[in-house]
């Protein structure tokens, strides 16, 4: 047997391994080049999370799957170490020795924001749809629905019975959003001041995408991870209960 | 002990996520409702609590920090396995959309951080 084969085996058999391997590899790669490119200001998390964006890129290039570079079935361990459940475990961890009375003292505008968010996106969603010629009142609010986030529009779109055409479009425009929030926040925190535990909030709650606002805090600063994340995690919930509902009579009103 | 640190990060996980679904079922939606942000608020709680009590030595801590400091490769290879293929090919709508919507929503947060001021 070729130690090749061999090490493919092993490799693809400990998954998970592996991921923290790979995960590793891109990590110190990426803060070398923070370092010698750009002297530091750069942050090696942000180029990190590029780099993996790339490197997704061209695993559904090659596979034509859904879950980038995990397809390639060497790297499929990415799929659970970067899956929802340990992202949330981690999420949790990071509210360890959180300052409650920050939480307290940006809870009414967080809150805020997460109405203005949910909306704002759903409003720009369904007036691109119309815009792009779309008439029907459900296709427009499930387009306006994934653009909040991509959990909500295949949840809108089932409950008002939309083709899967225009579901599959709504989970593209939460996706297009997401990976937005993740590459954007470390180029825009600067010039929106979003360099304290307040902002993080109005951040978390306006963009609402859990992975985006995650990833997105994380090349910024990690102590602000968890304001962010304690917003965003109502926005999804907010927006499955407004789209299909109020949103939808709303859009059929105007209609 | 480190287990002690990470059974009780597990213990609010769970319980967070489980009254979050509670939450969404009882106002009848099909979605957690801030299970994650329950569950940090009980970690937030509970370890003050225990930290009180002096029942939390650093080495239970290690438990819970390690978590939040393995966060960061986490999001990584999470960003390694969105659908990123898909989202730069999908239609003009989507593209616009999203692209518009965050572009937006950064605006306003200078906006409303003032608002938060007074």
């Amino acid at each position: 047997m070729n130690p090749l084969e061999i090490m493919d085996s092993i490799l693809i058999k400990n998954g998970i391994i592996t991921a923290f391997l790979v995960v590793g590899i891109i990590i110190w790669f990426s803060y070398f080049l923070s370092e010698k490119l750009t002297n530091g200001k750069f942050h090696g998390s942000a180029i990190a999370i590029i780099i993996s964006l790339i490197l997704a890129y061209f695993g559904g290039y090659l596979t034509g799957g859904e879950k980038g570079l995990a397809d390639i079935e060497i790297f499929s361990g990415l799929a659970i170490l970067g899956g929802a459940m340990f992202r949330d475990f981690a999420i949790v961890a990071t509210a360890y020795g959180v300052n409650t009375s920050e939480l307290r003292r940006a809870g009414k505008v967080g809150v805020l924001s997460l109405f203005i968010g949910v909306i704002l996106s759903f409003a720009v969603g369904a007036i691109m749809a119309s815009l792009f010629g779309y008439k029907d009142p459900v296709d427009i609010t499930t387009i306006g629905a994934g653009t909040v986030t991509f959990l909500v529009g295949p949840v809108t779109g089932t409950a008002l019975g939309a083709s899967s055409e225009i579901m599959a479009l709504s989970i593209a425009a939460g996706l297009v959003k997401s990976i937005l929030v993740m590459v954007a926040t470390p180029l825009m925190a600067p010039y929106v001041g979003l360099n304290n535990p307040k902002s993080a909030m109005i951040f978390g709650g306006l963009m609402g995408t859990n992975s985006g606002v995650a990833a997105g805090l994380a090349a910024v600063d990690p102590k602000l991870v968890p304001y962010g994340a304690m917003t965003a995690t109502f926005y999804t919930g907010l927006g499955c209960l407004l789209a299909p509902s109020v949103l939808f009579l709303l859009i059929r009103f105007v209609h | 002990m480190v287990i002690y640190g990470v059974a009780l990060l597990a213990f609010c996980f769970i319980s967070g996520l489980f009254l979050g679904e509670l939450l969404g079922r009882l106002i009848g939606i099909e979605a957690n409702l801030g299970g994650v942000g329950i569950a940090m608020l009980l970690l937030i709680g509970l370890s003050a609590y225990l930290k009180k009590k002096i029942l939390l030595p650093p080495i239970t801590e290690k438990g819970i920090t390690f978590w939040s400091a393995i966060y960061i490769p986490i999001v990584v290879a999470m960003a390694a396995k969105q659908n990123v293929f898909s989202a730069l090919d999908a239609g003009g709508v989507a593209l616009v959309s999203g692209f518009l919507a965050v572009f937006i929503s950064f605006l306003l947060i200078p906006f409303l951080t003032k608002v938060g001021k007074k």
